[in-house]
Order: structure tokens, then C-alpha cells, then sequence
């Protein structure tokens, strides 16, 4: 593995009444997607932001190669917040040269325009962009300094699947330069698409981490046994099986399937619609913070 | 129908009454007015004659027209400031209390010719010093003020909301994620807005001046340092406001808190002549009030810039003070 470009250390974050982060360790190695993910309050907005040095912690630090995050590291990362407005009145290419002219060194605007696909939009208005186009544009904005670290604080949030598609291609090709990414999304295909190692977060720690198959494997053995719920039999929910209730569908995780199977049958649940599919890293993600939902 | 506008009316009156930042300039802006102008324009009516006097009474017996009624005196100690307001017909006339006892009049000023029949009738032996000049036009006199004011409302409100809306939006939390300082932020600001009021004042400045004929006294050369060191001042103080703060309704409250009294004292609309001393005092407080007095110095009296240095000085200082303090209390995002 690469040396960590990026290193957590007991990283705490309290407001007045609340702790956010609470005492979260990690490190990111150097070319990796890292994706930090939890649900709604879990703290990973904070500490992404705190890595991106525009938060203070309260305690703990961040280290970017070896050193605490300083001009060196404002020059080399790139950002993408979840909810960025731009300079009014300007066009694509305006907002972009904008951003480049921050930075010492970077990518040419024309180069950015091409890289995320802005050609045709570089002389409009960039508050008249579509939501799709408009993170492509932040994307090309967080881009200008050719930067060593990305970081997509969801990215993708609110943009419908054809613009996610494209915004996931567009990431990959980042990926291909052997750049460093820091992801944090709600969209548990996108971190299984794109990441190479998460980290879980919920109420402020971080409760699992590593590569995404490794993660599934550890904590996620059993196979999944799905049946639409209008067949399957309310006698058959007293049968001693994890079943778990989904909004067209009842699902069944085991470990062993040849006995599930055995005690349907017995119990004469109808399976001629049965589906069996190995566990995804949603059914982890709710195995590890549970169904409750966040306030 | 009345049901959904019942509806409508009561949740936009919580929304008003919740909105404290609002609610409350709403109802101290106007006080505060009544309360400023109070102050300002009450006390004792004005007379209807103004006399400048050189030096003091030691005995104000022996001036008996110094009792006249419907005379406001007013005490001019520098000679030459006195006569050049004789001479723009600022005063009507002007008396020296110390032996020799004479007085100075326009002989062009329809009002010095009055007054110097109520002095005569009252001190015969007082010798007379003629001086003559034609009263400033109100329009000549208004014209700096009116470009002052135009300068101050694009400074404070220019800059105080272009900076609360970069902070509310996001904008600026965006910038903090890149190498640019907050120095260098507010310096673009200040630069940006400096460019545009100087153009804009130098149109306003040929173009009104044209139109009513207005013809400078000194050096329209040295109106450029008044203009700069003034918008620099007034950019700088909304730099200030906007520095922190993420409310609409408090930064505008708080420009509005500054703009009034600068608008009401700083001499825009007329002078401040006559009015009570601590008045004055807060006057000279306010930058505007520099900028128009300099401004007015040269344009009306031909000052130079030996003249106008305390003016410039004073701006230059604000300005550095506003800024340092705007730097230090500057936010990129909100709280």
C-alpha cells in the first residue's frame, strides 16, 4: 500500500450541547478513493471539512504529508462542498479562470473545460446550469490546481441518474490520474463504484473501516433471500428466521442457506418468486447503524 | 378564501414577529430620528440675520447690539475664515469686539444691508470695512454633497451586502478552501468598489457639473485624494459591518444606523452652522463630514492642499483603522 497522504489523529469536534466527531483516527493513502459514509448527523461533513482545513477541531489533528495542513496543502487539495454558490453574473469559463487565478500552479481552463465536459456550456451563465451540469462545473472549479487530494463532499446529492452516471465517469477518469479522493455520499452504489477503502462513521466514531469487499466479507457473510410481501404468509413470521421487512418485500440475510430454504418449504411459503443475492454494502451499512430513522 | 389569506397573514406575521433583527430596527430606526433631529434642529429659534463676531465681549454690556433680537451671533475665531464667509454671503455681517471696535459687510448681500442698520442704530462709532462677492449658489453648495452622499450609499451598502451575500450563499466558504487571505479578499473588495466610485463620481462630477454650470474654485486635481481617502474610508467602515455578521436584516439595520445620522449631519444638505457644539463634534466623527468639508474647501473656496491635509488625514487614518479592524473580525463563513 502507498504511503498516507492524509492522517487523522484523535480528531474532536464539540458545539455547545453536542459532540460531533468524537475522537475519530484514520489515514488515507496517497492515489486511493476514500469514502467516508453514515448516515444523517454521523459527523462526516464536519470531519471532511476539518480535513479540508476550513474547520478547527477542538482537538486532534490532520497531517498532509507528515505536516499539519498549512499553505502546502491549501495549494495542493481540491474541493467539492456539498452546496457552493458561485460569483454571480459570470459565465462557465469565467467562474473557472476565477479559481485558477488562486492558485500558483493548476490546469489550463480549457484543458478543465474539456476534462468535465463543458464545451458547449463555457459561455453561459453558471446560474442558468442544470444541477447535473453545475457539479460538473464545481468539479472542473475543484480541478484547477491539479490538485493531489479531491475532496467530493456528496456530490451527487439531488442530481437525477443519467447526471450521476456522468458525474461517476467523470470521477473514474480523476481516479484513472492516480489522484487522491475523499468521498463522502449517502448513495451506497456510488462508494461501491468508486471507492477503494471506507470508513463508516455514526454519532461521531468511526465503526468500521477498510476496503469494501474485505468490509462485507468481515461483517456481512450472509446471503440475502428476498419475497414480495403480499406471498408471503403472516403464520410463516413467527418461523425462526432474521426476517426483516422492506417496503414491497420481506428479506430474510442467513448464513445458511440450504437450512432457510428447508424451513420455507416446511412452512409452505410460496418461493416461486424468490430471489437469493449476496449481501451489498447497503444491507452493511444498515447491518452497522441500524434502521432507526436520524432525527 | 379568507381562511387561506388568514393563513398566509398569520404566518408571515410569527415570521415578522420572530425575526428579532427586524423587528427591532423597525421600531428603533424611527425613534432614534425623532430623537437625533430632536436634538439637532430644537432648542431656541434661529435668527432671522447671522453676525460673525471676532474675539470675545469682555464685556457684553458695552455691546448693547449684541441683545438685538432676531440676530444670531455666531463666534468666528480665524479672520480670514471669517471674511471668506462674508464674502460667499455665508454670514451677513461681521463685528470685531476688541478696541478698535469695526465691523465688516457685503455691500452686494441684501441682508448685510439691513443688519448694518441695526448696528449702526446700536453702536454709531463702530467703522465700517466694505468687502463685496456674490452668495454661493444653494446648487454650487449642494453639488459636493450631493456626490458625497451618492459616494457613501455605494460604499456602505455596495460593499456590506456584495460581502453578506458571498457569506450567506456559500461563496465565501468556497474562497476559504483555496490559498486566497483574507487580506487579499478584502483588498479586491476594497479596490473594486474604489474603481468604480472613482469613475462613477468622475461622470457625476462633469456631467451635473455641466448642467448647472458649476465651475470649480481650486483644483479639480486636488478633488481626486478627497474622493480616494473618502471612499476608502466609507468602503472600509461597510467592510467593517459586513466583516462578521450573516443576518440581512442586522447589517442593514446597522447601515441604516450609519447612514441617517451621516446623511442628517454631515452637511449634505445644509450646514451645520449655528447648531450646538457637541453636534458638531459627532459630525466630525463621520467621514462623509470630512469629504464634504475638503470637498467644499476646494470647489467653493479654492482651498489647497496645505488645507485640506487634516481632512485627508483624518480619511487615510479611518480608512486603516476600518480595515485593520474588518481583517481582524472577518468570518468566511457563518457560525
Amino acid at each position: 500500500m502507498s504511503a498516507a497522504i492524509l492522517e487523522v489523529e484523535n480528531l474532536v469536534k464539540q458545539y455547545p450541547g453536542t459532540t460531533a466527531v468524537a475522537g475519530v483516527s484514520f489515514s488515507v493513502p496517497e492515489g486511493v478513493c476514500f469514502g467516508l459514509l453514515g448516515p444523517n448527523g454521523a459527523g462526516k461533513t464536519t470531519t471532511i471539512e476539518i480535513m479540508e482545513g476550513i474547520l478547527p477541531p477542538t482537538a486532534g489533528e490532520v497531517r498532509y504529508r507528515g505536516e499539519p495542513l498549512g499553505a502546502r496543502f491549501r495549494e495542493d487539495a481540491g474541493i467539492l462542498f456539498q452546496r457552493t454558490a458561485l460569483q454571480d453574473f459570470l459565465t462557465v469559463r469565467q467562474s473557472i479562470a476565477l479559481f485558477r487565478g488562486l492558485y500558483a500552479h493548476g490546469l489550463e481552463v480549457d484543458e478543465l473545460v474539456r476534462l468535465c465536459a463543458l464545451e458547449k456550456l463555457a459561455r453561459r451563465d453558471a446560474r442558468k446550469l442544470s444541477g447535473g451540469q453545475q457539479q460538473r462545473l464545481l468539479l472542473a472549479i475543484a480541478l484547477v490546481n491539479d490538485p493531489a487530494v479531491l475532496f467530493l463532499d456528496e456530490p451527487t446529492t439531488g442530481l437525477d441518474p443519467q447526471a450521476r452516471r456522468n458525474f461517476w465517469e467523470l470521477v473514474q477518469s480523476i481516479k484513472a490520474r492516480r489522484k487522491t479522493i475523499i468521498l463522502t455520499t449517502h448513495y451506497m452504489e456510488e462508494a461501491e463504484l468508486l471507492c477503494d477503502e471506507i470508513a463508516i462513521m455514526d454519532r461521531g466514531h468511526i465503526i468500521a473501516q477498510g476496503p469494501p469487499r474485505r468490509l462485507l466479507h468481515e461483517h456481512f457473510a450472509e446471503v440475502l433471500l428476498e419475497l414480495p410481501r403480499q406471498e408471503f404468509p403472516p403464520a410463516a413470521r413467527e418461523l425462526p428466521l432474521n426476517i426483516i421487512d422492506a417496503s414491497d418485500r420481506v428479506e430474510i440475510s442467513t448464513h445458511d442457506l440450504e437450512a432457510t430454504l428447508r424451513t420455507l418449504l416446511e412452512a409452505r411459503v410460496p418461493l416461486g418468486h424468490l430471489r437469493i443475492r449476496p449481501g451489498n454494502l447497503e444491507d452493511l451499512f444498515l447491518e452497522l447503524t441500524g434502521k432507526e430513522l436520524r432525527p | 378564501m379568507m381562511r387561506r389569506l388568514l393563513s398566509v397573514l398569520h404566518a408571515r406575521n410569527l415570521e415578522f414577529l420572530r425575526d428579532r433583527g427586524t423587528l427591532v430596527f423597525t421600531l428603533l430606526l424611527p425613534v432614534m430620528l425623532v430623537i437625533g433631529m430632536g436634538f439637532v434642529f430644537g432648542g431656541p429659534e434661529r435668527g432671522l440675520f447671522k453676525v460673525g463676531l471676532l474675539g470675545d465681549a469682555s464685556d457684553p454690556l458695552a455691546h448693547p447690539f449684541l441683545s438685538e433680537r432676531y440676530v444670531e451671533f455666531i463666534g468666528l475665531p480665524q479672520q480670514g475664515e471669517a471674511l471668506r464667509k462674508l464674502t460667499h454671503q455665508q454670514i451677513d455681517l461681521l463685528l470685531e469686539l476688541r478696541p478698535p471696535e469695526r465691523y465688516w459687510v457685503n455691500t452686494d448681500s441684501p441682508k448685510g444691508y439691513i443688519v448694518e442698520k441695526l448696528l449702526l442704530a446700536a453702536e454709531p462709532a463702530a467703522s465700517r470695512e466694505p468687502v463685496t462677492g456674490a452668495a454661493v449658489r444653494y446648487v454650487d453648495w449642494l453639488f459636493p454633497g450631493i456626490l458625497g452622499m451618492n459616494m457613501m450609499f455605494s460604499c456602505l451598502f455596495g460593499v456590506g451586502y456584495v460581502v453578506l451575500r458571498y457569506r450567506k450563499s456559500g461563496f465565501l466558504k468556497r474562497l476559504h478552501a483555496t490559498p486566497l487571505s483574507a487580506f487579499e479578499f478584502l483588498s479586491a473588495q476594497v479596490l473594486s468598489r474604489l474603481t468604480l466610485i472613482l469613475f462613477i463620481t468622475g461622470v457625476l462630477y462633469a456631467g451635473i457639473g455641466a448642467v448647472i454650470g458649476f465651475h470649480s474654485a481650486g483644483s479639480v486635481l486636488l478633488l481626486a485624494p478627497v474622493a480616494v481617502a473618502g471612499a476608502l474610508s466609507m468602503i472600509a467602515l461597510g467592510l467593517t459591518i459586513a466583516a462578521r455578521f450573516s443576518s440581512e436584516e442586522v447589517v442593514g439595520g446597522l447601515l441604516n444606523v450609519l447612514t441617517w445620522p451621516m446623511m442628517l449631519l454631515s452637511g449634505i444638505w445644509f450646514s451645520l452652522e449655528g447648531s450646538p457644539r457637541w453636534v458638531q463634534w459627532v459630525a466630525h466623527l463621520f467621514p462623509l463630514t470630512h469629504v464634504l468639508d475638503s470637498a467644499r474647501a476646494v470647489m467653493l473656496d479654492g482651498a489647497g492642499l496645505a488645507q485640506i491635509a487634516p481632512h485627508l488625514l483624518y480619511l487615510t487614518a479611518t480608512a486603516l483603522a476600518f480595515l485593520a479592524f474588518g481583517a481582524w473580525s472577518f468570518r468566511w463563513r457563518i457560525d
